[in-house]
């Protein structure tokens, strides 16, 4: 099971008969495990990372990632729960944690300008009940994202043979 | 001008030289004659080498090694083999383990002694044995049987010249990995015939199939068995030049003296970086050799769909695939591969004789570089 997610989790296009071959396991019973992996809700979905700068680069596409504290007053028996649902509906919000430290949630919004980002914290975020503040921090560089290495890495420096 | 060395002389130049310059000629070679690992130095390893340069670690260490180091080592082996070596007597901290063989052979050699040598091996093993005054004496194995070693083979092989045999498992080329009974069984002929073992374990994290056994953890071994390894393939530490001989005092004692006259000691900076891979290293090994495991399987699967009996490599990162189907020679499957291809493999026969009939292929290469390879070699195969 964990490895299955290992490869899954490297490599979402691995394909079950893949998988197998490169486990040992049989193609069906990795089919399967998948299958009860996607319907428990533990693989969510499965998507490309994309080097941001790069496509800006190739295509014209603004992408601007902010980081937003948000500090919460928390509601009796709900905690931060409620608030952070309400925040996590917005398409614009990549994600939503509770974090330790000095503020309480910390999101990732995306727009196509800075303006676009500020106006949807300014409007809909910190209007929320029980924000009581935010903090945005504009990403400037991406230099590693999701466990990939965005700079460039070593390159290959071995010989072409060696015994 | 008096003449040279002659048994340096004599020593063949590289049988790979020849495809080394070809290959080196294309710019869109996919490289499987490497015998190194595709990763870098782990982060953690590179910045402990970083850090020991800004603390100046820059000098000479004992000739033995950091005792630092000495002491992980040791603990390792103890922990994982429950063999067990003094840090301070039984382990020298070598340049690699090419320096490691060589200084074992030339402290349990006698001009004229043989050593008996697995065939196909490593290509530095009978060189070696030569320059220490010896002479491999090769004992044949069979990809029939995965190059399984046969202690009758090599009891078979015993004169009374004979001083030592010196294995390597898992193996370079053919990533075969012998069994406890196979090792106790050689170990026995070792004992009968009162022969020094010196096993090569460089590759000993490199398991797939079952865990590794250290030869010095056998019954009787350990009073006879230089035993080396290193850090290159497993913490994919090549370049750092950092390995270490375990021996009973006596031969490791000897062994230091050769090292300390010519080596004096190995790299500082290496030895600092090899103590945080054995301190902190073990998850991205464990990271490494699963991700070289599931490359193994889809590599030697796809090499048996193209054609290519293939025994099952259980270690390593090598492949050892018949070519005899295509009716080309190792040599003739290697050069044409490559030239048509630009696929480069290293012909087996310059493992030795039984090598003939069969390439390496190195599978330390992204997937997507293999799945290319595989695709490349099936379209050189079919063409044929």
């Amino acid at each position: 099971m964990q490895e299955i997610i290992d490869i899954l989790m490297h490599d979402g296009r691995a394909t079950p008969e893949r998988i197998a071959v490169m486990t040992g396991l049989d193609a069906e019973a990795v089919r399967e495990q998948i299958a009860s992996l996607e319907r428990d809700g533990i693989i969510r979905r499965y998507k490309a990372v994309v080097d941001l700068e790069r496509l800006r680069e190739a295509t014209g596409a603004e992408v601007v990632t902010a980081l937003i504290d948000v500090s919460v007053s928390p509601e009796r028996g709900a905690g931060f729960d409620g608030v952070a649902a309400r925040i996590a509906q917005f398409p614009e919000v990549r994600s939503v944690q509770l974090v330790s430290g000095g503020q309480d949630l910390r999101c990732t919004v995306t727009g196509s300008s800075m303006h676009e980002v500020g106006d949807f914290v300014a409007r809909k975020l910190a209007t929320i009940d029980r924000v009581t503040a935010t903090a945005t921090h504009f990403v400037m560089k991406t230099y590693k994202d999701d466990g990939e290495l965005l700079i460039e890495g070593p390159g290959d420096h071995r010989l072409v043979m060696a015994p | 001008m008096k003449p040279l060395n002659p048994v340096v002389a004599a020593c063949p130049p590289s049988g790979i030289r020849r495809f080394f310059d070809i290959a080196a000629s294309m710019d869109d070679v996919i490289s499987l004659g490497v015998g190194e690992p595709d990763y870098v130095t782990p982060w953690r390893v590179r910045e402990a080498g970083i850090a020991a340069l800004e603390e100046g670690l820059t000098t000479y260490t004992s000739n033995a090694g950091l005792l630092e180091l000495r002491e992980a080592i040791c603990a390792d082996l103890e922990q994982r083999y429950q063999v067990r070596y003094q840090p301070d007597g039984e382990c020298l901290i070598t340049s690699g383990v090419s320096e490691g063989l060589d200084l074992a052979l030339r402290v349990l050699l006698e001009p004229g002694d043989e050593v008996l040598v697995p065939d196909p091996c490593y290509v530095a093993y009978g060189p070696c044995v030569s320059f220490a005054g010896g002479t491999p004496v090769y004992v044949a194995t069979s990809s029939a049987d995965g190059f399984r070693l046969h202690a009758d083979a090599i009891a078979a092989a015993v004169t009374p010249r004979t001083k030592a045999i010196l294995i390597g498992s898992p193996a370079n080329p053919t990533g075969a990995v012998q069994s406890r009974e196979d090792l106790a069984a050689l170990t026995d002929v070792a004992v009968r015939h009162d022969l020094y073992l010196i096993s090569d374990e460089i590759y000993e994290r490199l398991c797939y199939d079952g865990p590794h056994t250290c030869l010095a953890s056998l019954p009787g071994a350990r009073e006879r068995t230089v035993l080396l390894g290193g850090f290159s393939k497993a913490h994919a530490m090549t370049g750092w030049r950092v390995g270490f001989l375990c021996a009973p005092a006596p031969v490791a004692e000897l062994a230091g003296r050769i090292h300390q006259y010519t080596m004096l000691c190995a790299s500082h900076v290496s030895q600092a970086a090899a103590v945080e891979a054995l301190k902190g290293g073990e998850g991205d090994v464990r990271l490494m050799v699963a991700d070289y495991d599931r490359r193994r399987r889809v590599f030697v699967k796809g090499l048996r769909e193209i054609g290519l009996d293939c025994p099952e490599p259980g270690g390593a990162f090598y492949a050892f695939p018949s070519v005899a189907a295509t009716g080309l020679s190792s040599q003739e499957f290697a050069e044409r591969l490559l030239l048509a291809e630009h696929v480069a493999v290293v012909p087996g026969d310059v493992f030795g004789p039984s090598g003939a009939g069969h390439v390496r292929c190195c599978y330390a290469t992204a997937m997507t570089q293999l799945e290319e390879a595989l695709t490349r070699m099936d379209r050189f195969i079919r063409g044929l």
